[in-house]
């Protein structure tokens, strides 16, 4: 299917922003405005105090909620205190909490647990994502009504999905039971998704990929709607085939965005928690419990707050460790 | 290390100045929020704090919370100081940690001074419900609403002829209420998946919930029965061949092996509500749960009255029952604390503890529970004198908390994940628990 033309260059922005007299002309108006008392005391100061001046509250703001709890919580870990008692002795007990966690084989299996619920849907929901996102690009008619229905699920709360899915699962009167003994003539009370040890995580990542495929094939979309329609007009000049296109010019030009869906996609679902507390509470047993659920666990029902800190550091730097490595590998390929 | 000791001695201060002042002119200003959870008996003390209200003209304000978000939701208000509860009609597990903490106002001398004695109550009740630390007599609260795990049976399915005869020719005895654990998980494989009335229906409901208290609160009353014990030695904390002991590990195979035959379909994260669902939409035979529940159940249009009965957890090596119940505190917190007493002073009284069991709460004071027309009273009570006999409850340690999530997972991931095996579950259990008490510096 032949792809419409596209005016890459129909608005040129790039000529008003470098046009100098335009610029200056803003200039001059400002300062002429600038009452002369305020004119005066600005005057007095370098460019570097203005320059802090304005990112000083930021700076404080960004110190206050994300600084100073990260050295607290870094602090806490290093301690055995417990949010629920009050009274008792705080001791430093060094790094016994982060020992204690790196030597617990259960907190290993919520990492396992974790790594396999990021690496599934974020493969499902890339190859889904990327796949409708091809699609709704070919611009067919209707593609616009599409676009918006296969964009409700993510506009959605969590919240909601997560209840309406539960009952969706039920195993005597859930939907989704019905509709697969319809398919295998099964028995729909057979099986039970939330409660079954072999597809509980099988449910929550086809609720997930319902709900957040939407978002990868937006991102997705923008990286295809991005390709410049003339290196596409060359390759049918130089008569490539269909198949040759997608692998030399859509896929190389578009990956970028797409590592960036990976990316966003990797981190909300490393630290996933609403939807697998709602659906499966981190059950049966503990086979869907991942980190986040381990962690509010320690640290809200057994209040385990030093070594629940301990824990969410031993997160927080697993999830900026690999996100750095990621971006890094984005950079290159942009790049490219 | 001073601080608790100094807090106590101010509260104690507090109280002493909070009865020498006129209480009924503070109280006649006041209003008190009373904490507790979301169910049955709520609504009935709302209806029996009316004549409080009416006597003291102190509006009575409640905050039920529902079961599963009961102790996240009130154990952060006290772990906050909020001043939300004055007074607090908490779970018997807390005990320790709010008496330690400070959260609750020690009674002793409200107590002596207003002449409310704890002997006037039942013996296992004070304990469970009132003292901290266990076996010395000081209180925190004064014993509000007797509970103990039961089971409630479809009697008309039961009585049934067909069903009788068919019982007696597989069993070799009648189908009847059963007295032992290998009686009542017979009883459950007759029933699951049978055709009753048109419709396929299941042996048990019990409790099998991870996320608050649920799967520990129903296993318990197999290993309670089946002899488990949290220590060789009381208060040594040596749990080596107590908790893993043949008669528990058999106790937690038990179990497990009801949930598996005789449940119904995605029966895997099920508390009170969804047994009450369960058994009351006619789904199973027979539902574990609180006695608490019992007086509405019975008043059930479609599933109550003669169409139903009850009887105390079965025995197995003995007979013996999980705790349930509260007691009621005034949390340490409260500015108004002298019309929270107040409220604890009406409450104590024998006939309005009459008057509470009247409109279904568990009364445990003596005036209550010694009546000659006790036992016929209401078609359970017979059987809640006997469960409160054999009561056994959970760790009531400040560490509660932690010791009760290491449990959930343990025996959730057995039961219901099928991991390992029982032995492997409790052994595993001694060794979180272990850790706990090395923390707490007990072990």
């Amino acid at each position: 299917m032949a792809r419409p033309p596209r005016d890459a260059h129909a608005f040129p922005i790039e000529s008003i922003v470098t046009d100098n007299s335009i610029l200056q002309k803003g200039a001059d108006a400002v300062a002429r405005a600038t009452p002369d008392g305020v004119a005066r005391r600005v005057r007095g100061l370098s460019d570097r105090a203005v320059a802090w001046i304005f990112i000083a509250p930021t700076i404080i703001l960004l110190l206050a909620i994300n600084i100073f709890p990260l050295i607290w919580t870094i602090q806490l870990s290093l301690t055995n205190y417990r949010a629920n008692r009050p009274n008792a002795e705080v001791r430093d007990v060094g790094f016994r909490n982060y020992e204690r966690i790196l030597g617990n084989e259960d907190i290993w299996f919520s990492m396992q647990t974790t790594a396999s619920f990021v690496v599934l849907t974020i493969a499902i929901q890339t190859i889904l994502g990327f796949t409708l996102a091809y699609l709704i690009d070919r611009k067919f008619r209707g593609h616009a009504f599409w676009t918006t229905i296969i964009l409700i699920p993510m506009m959605l709360s969590p919240a909601v999905v997560g209840n309406f899915w539960r009952f969706l699962y039920q195993p005597q009167i859930g939907l989704f039971n019905y509709v697969v003994s319809f398919f295998t003539g099964a028995e729909p009370s057979s099986f039970t998704m939330l409660g079954d040890v072999d597809l509980a995580m099988w449910a929550i990542v086809i609720v997930d990929t319902w709900m957040w495929t939407p978002y990868t094939m937006l991102i997705c979309l923008a990286g295809l709607r991005s390709i410049p329609d003339y290196i596409y007009e060359a390759a049918e000049v130089d008569r490539a085939s269909a198949w040759r296109r997608f692998w030399s010019i859509t896929l190389p030009m578009a990956l970028p965005f797409v590592m960036l869906a990976v990316l966003f996609r990797g981190i909300e679902n490393f630290k996933m928690f609403d939807m697998v507390n709602l659906l499966t509470g981190g059950g049966p047993g503990s086979i869907t419990e991942v980190a986040s659920i381990t962690l509010k666990r320690q640290a809200f029902e057994a209040w385990r707050t030093g070594y629940s800190s301990a824990f969410a550091i031993i997160l927080f730097v697993t999830v900026f460790g690999l996100g750095s490595i990621y971006v890094k590998a984005l950079n290159r390929v942009k790049q490219r | 290390m001073h601080r608790p000791v100094v807090s106590t001695m101010g509260a104690a201060a507090l109280v002493a100045a909070g009865l020498s002042a006129t209480t009924s002119a503070h109280a006649a200003s006041g209003e008190l929020t009373l904490c507790w959870a979301a169910w049955d008996p709520a609504n009935a003390l709302v209806q029996l704090s009316k004549d409080f209200e009416a006597q003291s003209g102190v509006k009575m304000n409640f905050e039920f919370v529902p079961w599963p978000n009961f102790a996240d939701r009130i154990l952060n208000e006290l772990n906050s100081g909020g001043k939300l509860c004055d007074l607090l009609i908490g779970d018997s597990q807390w005990l320790g940690g709010s008496a330690e903490n400070g959260y609750y106002v020690k009674l002793n001398d409200f107590f002596d001074q207003e002449g409310i004695s704890m002997g006037d109550f039942a013996p296992a009740a004070v304990n469970a419900y009132s003292t901290w630390p266990k076996g010395t007599p000081n209180y925190w609260a004064l014993p509000a609403m007797g509970d103990a795990n039961g089971w409630v049976y479809r009697r008309d399915w039961f009585e049934r002829a067909d069903l009788q005869e068919e019982f007696k020719a597989k069993t070799g005895r009648d189908l009847a209420p059963p007295k032992t654990w290998v009686e009542l998980k017979e009883t459950a494989e007759f029933f699951q998946g049978r055709e009753i009335d048109g419709k396929t229906v299941y042996g048990a409901a019990i409790f099998t919930e991870r996320g608050s208290e649920g799967i520990t609160m129903g296993a318990t009353s197999a290993l309670y029965s089946y002899g488990f014990q949290y220590e060789n030695t009381p208060g040594q904390y040596d749990m080596e061949g107590a908790v893993n002991s043949d008669n528990a590990v058999a106790g937690l195979e038990m179990y497990k092996s009801l949930y598996e035959c005789c449940t119904p379909p995605g029966y895997t994260d099920s508390y009170m509500g969804e047994g009450l669902d369960a058994f009351k939409s006619g789904q199973v035979a027979m539902m574990m749960n609180w006695f608490a529940f019992w007086p509405g159940m019975y008043k059930d249009e479609n599933v109550g009255g003669d169409r139903i009965g009850f009887f105390v957890n079965p025995a197995q090596v003995n007979p013996a029952s999980t705790l349930g119940g509260q007691g009621i505190s005034v949390v340490a917190s409260t500015d108004n604390k002298e019309a929270a007493l107040e409220y604890i002073k009406w409450f104590a009284q024998p006939e309005v503890q009459k008057q509470w069991w009247a409109l279904g709460g568990y009364a445990v004071h003596n005036a209550v529970l010694e009546d000659p027309g006790f036992k016929d009273s209401q078609p359970f009570a017979a059987d809640f004198l006997v469960a409160m006999q054999d009561v056994k409850d959970f760790w009531q340690e400040p560490a509660y908390a932690q010791l009760l999530q290491a449990m959930q997972k343990r025996l959730h991931d057995y039961i219901v994940a099928d991991q390992g095996t029982a032995k492997e579950a409790l052994d595993k259990l001694i060794s979180d628990w272990t850790e706990v008490f090395e923390d707490e510096g007990k072990l």
